[in-house]
């Protein structure tokens, strides 16, 4: 890229780095933050602690309402540090969706496992509001920030059921490799900000031959760290060992939080470093090829071999961050919009499937090893019939969305010439039905054994079930328009 | 006259020790020694830089990172209680109810 188009894109970014402290910007992050304050202030009386879902959902509401809000205009504000575009509000929507649905998830569970102090509505309001700071900035120390902003409750989250040996392990391992990620991160910002005098994205973009020219070592060095401590975050293959402990551990609507929320996060950010900050730096396609190819096999192979549900659905999503993976290495627009409608429908399809795993495991004993399953379809068969259904969206079987998520992404896989790649991921695809579909024999044809009473009704993960059976089906017969949606899900100034 | 390079190697040995002491560490107590140490070293690398560019834009990501690594800290420490209660124990091994 020579010299004239950086100068222009320099000038179309000028109207963007506004010095205003603009509150409109942050009103979504504002009103999670006032719900959380609420709730924590009322938690020492219990009548008024009974109602703390009740205000983190109208704090979840008004949230959504003020991102909806900022959908389609564009601004920056706060010295530049936090930049409101489509893919942020985007991101932002996502969230809010997440943590709508895990509230609703995890409130019958914390009753029946004795852990439901409203503090938990209060972090996963907190962590949900790190999130949104992490996709709407371009600024590295912001994105560090809000990173540590969520980062911080989910490990309290992860320890949450406190008597629980699991949980206390899964809470610790998941705070070591978690600091331990984070450490790299800094350091690689550190070395991005000394090679540029900015932790700016939208500067170095606009200096990059000078950076390149001078200090290439520096700046080489430092996005290695930064992708090395996105990696954890996201649960790319080399950095993937603590994932199965941590959601096998953690209380499983936790578990369901995990492997959504942050992970969407971790590839918000990563999308806008790496496709658009660090967008100019060669080398990076071959590297995220590797990384795609070994998250997605190594994922779906050890996925193979578990016992555990929980721990089976912990590779599978490994898995899915992979094929996430080959969107960041293809690149451009079609890529960057096939990967927010993947992490919009693998949202959909997974937290379905954990709402399901989580009714099941209020019944006492529990503790969701695929033998578990057995003779669900006969003690209740529309449970067990949407269970399949989630199976077969993550799969990726046609009239699902995750068949349309796949799809999107290996197509623009292919109008890039990226062949072999997307034959390594569709072979993939193919082998995670085995295990996919090895819950679906179970609950369908094998016998029942032990002695469990019948999955206890509870209305609100019916009303998630409900709307993620919606999403799941009704994104995949009519998806013009989430896609469109994501089409202009882009970053304001590519 | 000290120059960046010097500060530099310093801060990536201290991270390195760091590293190698997650690593290899059984005690969760100097686990968590050692992860405050690889953040001090960027801390170290990030000051520096600021003061090789004259700019005080670092002196202030200093600031904010300790704050992060402060909130981290408590968290972690909380945590570390807890599993002592039930279980006595801070070895890093002996925690293998889940497969690590």
């Amino acid at each position: 890229m020579g010299d004239e188009v950086v100068a222009l894109e320099y000038e179309k970014m000028i109207d963007f780095t506004s010095a205003s402290i603009n509150f409109e910007l942050i009103y979504s992050e504002i009103s999670l933050l006032v719900a959380a304050f609420l709730i924590l202030l009322t938690a020492f009386q219990r009548h008024l602690a009974r109602l703390a879902p009740l205000v983190a959902l109208v704090g979840i509401a008004v949230s959504f309402y003020f991102a909806l809000q900022q959908w389609g205009n564009q601004m920056s504000g706060f010295f530049g540090m936090i930049t409101c575009d489509d893919f942020g509000t985007a991101f932002k929507l996502l969230f809010l969706v997440v943590a709508a649905l895990t509230l609703l998830i995890a409130h019958r569970f914390l009753i029946v496992k004795r852990i439901g102090s409203p503090e938990f509505y209060a972090l996963l309001l907190v962590s949900t509001m790190g999130m949104m700071v992490m996709a709407n900035t371009t600024d590295l120390l912001v994105m560090f920030l809000g990173l540590e902003i969520m980062s911080v409750p989910l490990y309290v989250m992860a320890g949450y059921a406190r008597r629980s040996l699991a949980s206390n392990e899964a809470g610790i391992k998941y705070f070591i490799m978690g600091a331990f990620a984070s450490a790299f991160l800094l350091l690689g910002i550190a070395f991005v900000f000394g090679a540029s005098g900015t932790t700016d994205l939208r500067q170095i973009v606009a200096d990059y031959s000078f950076i390149v020219s001078n200090f290439q070592n520096y700046l080489y060095a430092g996005a290695a760290l930064i992708l090395i401590g996105f990696g954890f975050k996201i649960a790319a293959v080399p950095f993937h060992a603590w994932v199965p402990d941590v959601y096998q551990g953690a209380p499983t609507p936790v578990t369901a939080f995990f492997s959504v929320g942050p992970k969407a996060a971790g590839f918000a950010v990563m999308l806008r470093v790496f496709l658009f900050g660090f967008e100019q730096m060669g080398m990076l396609t071959e590297l995220f090829w590797v990384l795609a190819v070994l998250t997605m096999t190594v994922g779906n192979v050890l996925a193979l071999r578990q016992d555990n549900v929980k721990r089976m659905l912990a590779y599978s999503s490994i898995a899915h961050a992979g094929y996430i993976l080959v969107a960041l290495c293809v690149g451009g627009n079609d890529a960057i919009s096939a990967a927010v409608f993947y992490l919009l429908a693998y949202a959909m399809f997974n937290l379905g499937a954990f709402a399901v795993i989580v009714l099941l495991e209020t019944r006492s004993g529990c503790k969701s090893d695929f033998s578990e399953l057995s003779g669900l379809s006969s003690s209740a068969p529309y449970l067990s019939a949407v269970l399949a259904l989630f199976m077969f969206a993550l799969a990726g079987f046609p009239p699902t969305v995750g068949f349309l998520g796949k799809f999107y992404i290996f197509s623009a896989a292919i109008k890039s010439g990226y062949i072999l790649l997307t034959v390594i991921g569709v072979m993939n695809s193919f082998l995670s039905v085995y295990y996919y579909l090895r819950i679906v024999k179970t609950s369908y044809f094998e016998k029942f054994e032990g002695t469990f009473a019948p999955a206890p009704y509870s209305p609100a993960i019916m009303v998630v079930l409900f709307i993620t059976v919606i999403g799941t089906l009704g994104l995949g017969f009519f998806p013009d328009r989430v896609l469109e949606f994501s089409q202009s899900a882009l970053f304001a100034f590519l | 006259m000290v120059t960046i390079p010097a500060f530099l190697i310093v801060a990536v040995v201290l991270f390195g020790i760091g590293t190698v002491g997650v690593m290899i560490s059984r005690n969760i107590i100097i686990l968590f020694m050692c992860v405050e140490l690889m953040l001090n070293a960027a801390n170290l690398a990030i000051i520096a830089f600021s003061r090789a560019l004259n700019v005080v834009d670092g002196h202030v990501i200093v600031f904010l990172v300790l704050t992060v690594a402060a909130a981290e800290a408590a968290v972690g420490l909380a945590m570390l209680i807890t599993i002592y209660r039930n279980r006595e124990t801070m070895n890093i091994d002996r925690f293998s109810i889940l497969k690590w």
